[in-house]
């Protein structure tokens, strides 16, 4: 069956390049990074080259990164071992349309004994930054705000926001696993103080993630152990998948400009489409600040499994942000945080798009999706009911 | 992604009698937009009052169209009085099972045909004469005593993949727990005493519980008769017995045997027995 993928905020194909790099180092190159004789130390020079690779993208000092299992880790990492290091602040700000490794933790921290201030956001996605300077009192100990959000791609003005926390002497906390690779960041000029990030996301495998931790904050390890990553992550180096996201970053430096003009314009191509031959369509989210691969959609009326489903069978791998996909029984956290019409929310499909899409693939989906939502449509009873209301019908 | 059976994937992509009849003579709707699911039944009636044609709108996800689908197929043929006995285990087991997390989809079913048989025999279900406990998701305790009933359910998260109650806010988990716990009761009181466990017998436990059973419960009841029955060996599970006095000549001792000595023998020894006739 043909293939096309384009969920790839959910998870992406491991770059062949990337698969070649790591292959030695399951079979030759085994040693310990952290062993003394030659054999460890070829290894550990390896890591080293690929944190240079990962400070190289993000514009950091190598010394800033630390290598982690995923970017669950990191965020917790950030948030809990910031909290640590501030035993006497018991406040947090984040927002509410976070992924669940900040969402959840701050769900934990509530149930804690913490105070946590989430932050809304408007129609489309966007902060109300005076919520953020009213918000932060003399016991906030740290602020995480995503990047860029997962769902609907719309990104945050994280500069602003880093100035308004940094004005404050606050530790400034961003989940960057949307971002990086996709848009250029520049950590040397910027007000982030910690930074996640995940591996599979932009190309690398599963199960590697980096914590950027800027020169000078505070930081108390997460995972208690040996002396590795300078004493701030215990664990044996994952030396593989460390030099396989290493050229996953080298890969994603290169491939910048070919995301934000090529894919950027294929996205937009799809959402053009979409728009012209489909009824009653609503994109999600803040149009003029959002990443080039992600357009959320919601069609009106309908449910998002049954359509994802029916991509499904065509091939066509998407995601939605519908109860039913999620196990859960209501719609995402970030379009009802958005306030998205029950009519529109359960509908929403996301398309994500990579640097291995094509014309040709965004022409299979626009030929094949009317079908799929005029079919489903004349399964819905709302649907006639609407058109009646409108008198076409 | 949900492990659906074939049949349901197969119901969802092909939907059978999606629509609405044109002047029906039952109607029922249940769900709402701002639930995720929703259902539209309608049926017409034959001149013997079978239902002759059923169709359904749906909007919801592919469990909730395959379950439509199933609904319809279900109760096509049948009279008011047998489509009122269809349960939402009956649609899950048409469509081959249902995921837990989904069994909603099969008791919307289930609850829009009853809407429209009370339609057609003009009674109203009126939400008002329950409590709504679930506010996020407007579920009575009427639906969740049901669904509790009807599928042995045990916990708030049961309840809440049978009928989505409890699933938004959770203020109602309390109160879910509170009606599991009334309505289990109630239906410990209702059942009948469980019968004692069969233990595995040794063989010459077995052999002496056959000889009681045969004496105490079975060839009393053929000499009423005028029959009797001795008992000549046991291999295994293999009861070995030969009929006396009218029963040996009785053209009906075959069904005796089966149907009233075997189901003696299992019942008070052992499932696995089976009863052969020695002819003399």
């Amino acid at each position: 069956m043909k293939i096309v993928y384009v969920d790839n905020n959910a998870t992406t194909r491991v770059a062949p390049e990337v698969v070649e790099a790591m292959m030695p180092y399951f079979s030759d190159l085994y040693g310990n990074a952290s062993s003394m004789h030659f054999f460890g130390g070829q290894v550990q020079r390896k890591v080293n080259e690929a944190r240079d690779k990962v400070a190289d993208l993000l514009g950091a000092d190598p010394s800033e990164i630390v290598f982690t299992s995923c970017g669950t880790e990191s965020d917790n990492a950030a948030i809990l071992g910031t909290l640590d290091s501030y035993p006497e602040k018991r406040h947090f700000i984040t927002s509410r349309v976070e992924h669940p490794a900040v969402n959840n933790v701050a769900s934990y921290l509530s149930r804690k004994g913490y105070r946590v201030t989430e932050l809304l956001v408007d129609r489309k996605g966007r902060l109300d930054l005076d919520d953020l300077r009213e918000g932060i009192t003399d016991q906030t100990a740290i602020v995480s705000i995503m990047y860029a959000n997962n769902e609907t791609g719309v990104i945050f003005p994280i500069e602003e926001i880093g100035q308004i926390v940094k004005e404050r002497g606050i530790p400034f906390h961003t989940d960057a696993v949307q971002a990086v690779g996709k848009i250029p960041i520049n950590l040397a000029k910027s007000t982030i103080d910690m930074l996640s990030l995940s591996g599979h996301k932009l190309h690398a495998p599963k199960g590697i993630g980096v914590l950027y931790i800027r020169k000078g904050t505070k930081f108390s390890p997460f995972l208690i152990g040996g002396h590795q990553e300078k004493g701030r992550r215990g664990g044996t180096e994952n030396v593989p998948y460390i030099v396989g996201l290493g050229k996953a970053c080298e890969l994603a430096k290169k491939n910048m400009e070919d995301e934000n003009t090529r894919v950027r314009a294929l996205r937009d191509y799809l959402e053009k489409k979409i728009l012209e031959t489909i009824p009653n369509v609503l994109v999600n989210g803040d149009r003029n600040h959002k990443l080039p691969n992600t357009v959320s959609v919601s069609f009106e009326y309908i449910e998002g499994e049954s359509i994802l489903l029916m991509l499904s069978d065509l091939g066509i791998c998407a995601s939605s942000g519908s109860a039913c996909t999620s196990g859960s029984l209501e719609p995402s956290h970030v379009l009802r945080a958005m306030g998205i019409p029950f009519t529109a929310a359960h509908g929403s499909i996301r398309f994500s798009l990579s640097v291995y899409n094509t014309k040709e693939e965004m022409d299979y989906i626009i030929n094949n999706l009317p079908p799929i939502i005029s079919k489903l449509r004349d399964i819905s009873p709302f649907w006639k009911d609407y058109l009646k209301s409108q008198g076409k019908a | 992604m949900w492990d659906y059976t074939d049949k349901v994937k197969e119901h969802f992509l092909n939907p059978r009698n999606v629509g609405e009849i044109e002047s029906p003579d039952g109607v029922g709707e249940v769900g709402s937009l701002a639930c995720g699911d929703a259902l539209r039944l309608s049926f017409k009636l034959d001149q013997e009052k079978r239902i002759q044609d059923a169709k359904f709108k749906t909007f919801g996800c592919a469990s909730a169209i395959a379950s439509s689908s199933a609904l319809t197929e279900i109760i096509k043929g049948k009279t008011l009085d047998e489509a009122a006995k269809v349960s939402n285990q009956d649609i899950a087991n048409y469509l081959g099972g249902l995921p837990e997390e989904k069994m909603h989809c099969s008791v919307m079913g289930r609850e829009a045909l009853e809407l429209a048989i009370a339609n057609y025999r003009g009674q109203k279900v009126k939400k008002e004469d329950f409590e709504v406990v679930c506010n996020c998701f407007g579920v009575t305790d009427r639906e969740i005593v049901k669904a509790i009933r009807e599928n042995d359910l045990k916990t708030v998260e049961q309840v809440t993949y049978y009928t989505k109650a409890g699933g938004g806010c959770a203020q109602c988990h309390p109160k879910i727990e509170d009606i599991i716990e009334r309505v289990r009761k109630e239906m410990v009181k209702e059942a009948p005493p469980p019968k004692p466990e069969k233990k595995k017998l040794t063989n010459i436990q077995k052999i002496k519980l056959i000889e009681e059973t045969l004496g105490r419960e079975i060839v009393p009841a053929l000499k009423a008769d005028g029959g009797d029955l001795d008992l000549i060996d046991i291999d295994g599970n293999k009861v070995f017995v030969a009929l006396r006095g009218k029963c040996s000549f009785c053209p009906s001792s075959e069904v005796t045997l089966k149907q009233y000595v075997e189901s003696k023998l299992r019942e008070f020894v052992s499932d696995e027995l089976e009863v052969e006739e020695v002819r003399p």
